[in-house]
């Protein structure tokens, strides 16, 4: 007990200190969008100046950020709607009805996952053209759908798999169908899981920039493609580049701040425990 | 595809029907996506569409503004598997004549006679056109000069020539570094690719007398041409170049001589009007301007580059596209932003009439160099020694981009001291020569 | 186990079990009609997973160059011997390795460190955890962005500033440390990730049996090797699976930042596939690249099996 002061203060100090650290960057981010693009790149760095707003008017004049955000909300969303919806049958199949394949189908699948998007950017591209699909949100939330399915899968497969069979089984005494079974009682029971899931997945898709830059050009482009359009340009661009870079952020980060109990909640009872 | 085809005969026949009737009168209303690059030109052609579709009620315009590597990306698989995404299209020099060549561009038919093709500089006007049709037009174009401060090199006590010779730029770096203040000699472009280190070490190359490929499409890097070259290159760079060299491309640089922190820069003649501009630059009355400098060869090709709009042979609606084009590059079209933003902010290097202009030349000092350095650019010049291909600070064939890029790596690797000038230039043409060698050239 | 702030689930869970102890037939066969009901969502999803590759294997046979229409034609394995006789290639399968090691190997020891430490309570804890876990939220893009140009820029950054400011001569990262500053932008980005499911982990512990410890004299390290890490060994597992998962195909970052060089420094596998598919429009080299890549994920996924996805009852 005699040292429980000293070591109080420096896990307070060490604890402050590593998150002062880590926020940094982002906090250096927001504070360039408040410069002018002279005062971005003057040298010594600037910490205090006269804060402007001049960025942020001048890329809310060159593009109309609440419709790119307004995709970026509806595909994150419908892409994450899509993934639980194919996966939470698959994983509860999976789950409860395993079979000698269950292994082997399931890393395969989360394999897939590792093939980098680039190297199917063309075929996806031919057939989406086929289909009438560039540009749309539909299509980019099909593409997010598919996207995420391995891992929202795998996720859900190890909240399912937390639950005995046997409570499903006293259920299905009820004449419960394969239906109701997941619907009443599997999805009720692992619902903190399935929300982490699906948390985890919208967090995901609201980052990706490959396929949003390569798939849409202007009816459905999210934030990211946003951010492109500031991004290295001819000239001076770091003040204008942060300000779009802390308008496209924000949303999410405020939404993973308030989450972020949840996130952690679901994790616990599943996948991490 | 086959649901397409109906579609595609009605609107075929659409325009058909356009052209016989009197202009306008049977034009339903055409909505345009134009994919641009997210430079401050376009950005200004952006916010001034909307006098464009005053104009034209019955065309509107929806906007695709993204970062140059991006949109060279998108732009190329969209036309490349002709999915019509875009009805107008930001393009280099690099791309009309292949694209051209391809099919994918529809020529420029029906300009009016005010649009005046003669009035476009030459060596410009003749990179957009193949087999004597135009397929594209020129928003703005640039080559390359140097850059210099003048108060450093009056407190040096040296002055630049009117023609500087590489080796008197070498003396110059030397005696203006200083690193304690931050203040270095060169500044280069050395972030690889074929747009960034490749386009500056590609004339460079040329007038030490080098070249890619002689007429046999065999690479020729690993020549004392090439060699003097990149050590020249390299060794400026290391003793009086700024710090994370390889990380600088155009804007970089920009951002460094805007700051103060370069003596001299040699890059593309759009920077003069970006550095003279008091908003951007902390130096903006300390520019001075020289030609790009020579080594042993002059005359050879030096560096042009445009930026056009064309039109893809996939959209729906090309005498609606044209209007467009054609009004962006017109001359009434700098006029709108001389009108609105001043004469020093025009889009430079398409057009004569602008260099003739006298309010342009008095508020911007560097016109005359612009529009030397354009017309001397010589892109479908002679190197030393014949060559069989076009093109200045790069070579007009497909495969370019992708060889470019891979020997701009290899040369970044000799500024960190990972790779020796004589073990990269090796790399760089064993690659090279792979890489026409698969691609058929040689025969 | 850890149904700690699930009362009431826990109950209901805890009720059921106790019925159907009590009433449990002989173990029920399945009902027949289940797996038709989940059939179609398992085809579907199955579907999904193999178009896209079933398309990558069929490019790879093939000369498809997007630049040059005239030269496609059956390439046979043309493509694949271009890729493997190509050095940077198996550079690049290195480069992609050690991305991956090294990520790993930062954010799982940081990782654990830090749960420890923001489980520990101090003032305005739950202030600082929100910091650290931000960045987890950004766009790579966005990233790589102000890591670059804000952070580490030689001139402009924060952190050549730093040096300065104490006499050194600034670092020039992307050029001197390509590798490094990569593992450094995608540590940061990560590590807030493994450090929001590690310290769920550790949350979960069993303060009685940390207790017991103390008492019995263990000290603070002595406990974190004993009981902690032990008790970590799951959520290892996770982060291990979804960090690899992402790891292998880094591509935002690189883009950005180095370009895969200098020379090809940083070129991992995603990059080098990149630059055939949209540098050189080399859809076939592309997808021969993209097959690579996806056997090199199932030799990932075999080892990942061996070592740690037992533990996950996968």
């Amino acid at each position: 007990m005699r040292s429980s002061l000293t070591a109080q203060l420096l896990i307070a100090v060490l604890g402050w200190g590593i998150a002062l650290l880590m926020f940094f960057p982002i906090f250096w981010m927001v504070l360039t969008s408040f410069k002018t693009e002279g005062a971005a790149i003057a040298t010594p760095p600037q910490l205090i100046f006269a804060p402007t707003l001049e960025s942020y008017a001048e890329v809310q004049s060159r593009a109309d950020y609440l419709s790119f955000a307004f995709n970026s909300i509806a595909v994150s969303v419908g892409g994450t709607v899509l993934a639980l919806a194919f996966a939470i049958p698959g994983a509860y199949a999976m789950a409860f009805h395993p079979s000698t394949r269950t292994r082997g189908t399931l890393l395969w699948m989360l394999s897939t996952k590792m093939l980098p998007p680039v190297g199917v950017l063309v075929p996806i591209y031919l057939l989406f053209r086929g289909a009438g699909l560039l540009d749309t949100r539909i299509g980019l939330i099909l593409i997010y759908g598919l996207m995420n399915l391995p891992i929202v899968v795998w996720m859900l497969f190890t909240f399912f798999k937390e639950m005995p069979n046997d409570i499903l089984e006293a259920g299905r005494m009820d004449g419960a169908k394969a239906w109701g079974e997941v619907w009443y009682l599997l999805l009720p029971l692992t619902l903190p899981g399935v929300a982490s899931t699906g948390l985890l997945s919208l967090i995901l898709c609201w980052n990706e920039a490959f396929w949003s830059l390569n798939l849409t050009s202007s009816a459905a482009a999210p934030l990211t493609t946003f951010i492109a359009s500031f991004s290295s340009p001819e000239g001076l661009f770091f003040a204008k580049l942060s300000a779009a870079s802390t308008v496209a952020v924000a949303p999410i980060l405020v939404f993973g701040w308030l989450s972020q109990r949840q996130l952690v909640r679901g994790l616990t009872f599943g996948a991490v425990k | 595809m086959a649901r397409n085809c109906p579609r595609a005969l009605t609107v075929a026949s659409l325009a058909l029907m356009s052209g016989l009737i009197p202009a306008g009168a049977a034009r339903a209303d055409a909505t345009l996506t134009v994919a641009t690059v997210n430079n401050g030109d376009m950005v200004v052609m952006q916010k001034l569409s909307s006098e464009f579709e005053k104009q034209h009620p019955d065309i509107h315009l929806r906007w695709v503004v993204l970062e140059e590597n991006v949109l060279r990306q998108r732009v190329t698989t969209d036309i490349a598997t002709k999915a019509g995404q875009f009805d107008i299209v930001t393009v280099g020099n690099y791309e009309v004549p292949i694209w051209a060549k391809q099919g994918w561009l529809a020529p420029m038919e029906d300009l009016p006679a005010s649009y005046d093709t003669a009035d476009l500089l030459k060596p410009v006007r003749d990179a957009l056109t193949y087999q004597d049709k135009l397929y594209a037009l020129p928003f703005y174009a640039e080559s390359a000069m140097t850059y210099y401060r003048t108060d450093l090199f009056d407190k040096a006590g040296l002055k630049m020539p009117d023609h500087p010779t590489y080796t008197q730029i070498r003396e110059f770096a030397d005696k203006l570094t200083d690193k304690t203040h931050q203040t270095y000699g060169m500044c280069l472009r050395g972030k690889p690719g074929w747009g960034e280190n490749m386009a500056y070490v590609t004339s460079l190359v040329d007038t030490f007398g080098g070249q890619w490929f002689d007429m046999g499409w065999h690479a020729k890097l690993d020549t004392p041409e090439w060699h003097k070259a990149i050590t020249y290159y390299s060794d400026i760079l290391k003793q009086d170049g700024p710090p994370g060299a390889t990380s600088n491309g155009f804007n970089e640089n920009l951002a460094l001589f805007a700051g103060g922190h370069c003596a001299m820069w040699i890059d593309a003649t759009v920077a003069s009007g970006m550095l003279y501009d008091k908003k951007q630059s902390q130096v903006s009355d300390k520019v001075g301007f020289a030609p790009m400098p020579v080594g042993d060869y002059a005359g050879g090709p030096t560096w042009l580059w445009s930026w056009n709009l064309g039109i893809p042979a996939s959209s729906k609606q090309k005498p609606a596209a044209e209007s467009f084009v054609a009004w962006a590059t017109s001359k009434d079209y700098i006029k709108l932003v001389a009108d609105k933003n001043g004469w020093v902010a025009v889009p430079p290097g398409t057009r004569q009439s602008t260099y003739d202009q006298p309010e342009y030349k008095k508020v911007a000092p560097f016109a005359g160099f612009v529009v030397n350095a354009i017309n001397s650019a010589n892109p479908t010049g002679s190197t030393k020694e014949p060559r069989p291909y076009l093109g200045a600070q790069f070579v007009a064939i497909p495969e370019f981009q992708g060889i470019g890029t891979q020997v701009g790596q290899t040369v970044a690797a000799t500024l960190t001291g990972q790779m020796a000038v004589d073990a990269a230039l090796k790399a760089a043409q064993s690659a090279t020569d792979r890489a026409v060698k698969q691609a058929g050239y040689q025969k | 186990m850890t149904l700690r702030g699930h009362g009431a689930l826990f109950w209901r869970v805890a009720a059921i079990s106790v019925v159907v102890e009590f009433t449990k037939p002989k173990r029920q066969a399945r009902k027949p009609g289940t797996l038709i009901l989940v059939a179609p969502s398992v085809a579907v999803l199955l579907l999904w997973m193999i178009v896209p590759l079933v398309m990558t294997l069929w490019f790879s046979f093939q000369y498809y160059n997007l630049l040059n229409p005239a030269g496609a034609g059956f390439a046979g394995i043309d493509n694949y011997r271009f890729l493997i006789t190509d050095p940077d290639f198996w550079a690049s399968l290195g480069n992609t390795l050690i991305l991956l090691g090294s990520v790993l190997a930062i954010t799982v020891v940081f990782g654990t460190l830090l749960a420890v430490l923001y489980d520990q309570p101090f003032p305005g804890r739950n202030i600082a955890r929100l910091l650290v876990v931000a960045p987890f939220f950004v766009m790579p893009t966005v990233s790589a962005l102000i890591w670059k140009n804000l952070m580490m820029h030689p001139i402009y950054g924060v952190l050549g500033f730093l040096a300065r400011s104490v006499g050194l001569e600034p670092v020039d990262w992307f050029a001197e440390y390509p590798m490094a500053s990569v593992i450094l932008i995608l540590s940061w980005e990560w590590l807030p990730f493994a450090l929001l499911i590690l310290l769920t982990a550790v949350q979960s512990l069993d303060h009685e049996q940390r207790e017991a410890a103390r008492m019995d004299g263990a000290g603070p390290i002595a406990q974190f090797f004993h009981i902690t890490l032990p008790h970590l060994g799951r959520a290892i597992s996770v982060v291990v699976m979804i960090e690899t998962i992402f790891l292998l195909t880094v591509f935002a970052e690189i883009f950005v930042t180095t370009s895969g060089g200098p020379g090809n420094a940083t070129t991992n596998l995603a990059f080098l596939i990149y630059a055939r598919a949209l540098i050189q429009f080399d859809v076939g080299g592309a997808s021969a690249g993209g097959v690579i890549a996806i056997l090199l994920a199932n030799i990932v996924a075999f080892f990942l099996v061996r070592t740690i996805a037992r533990r996950l009852e996968v």
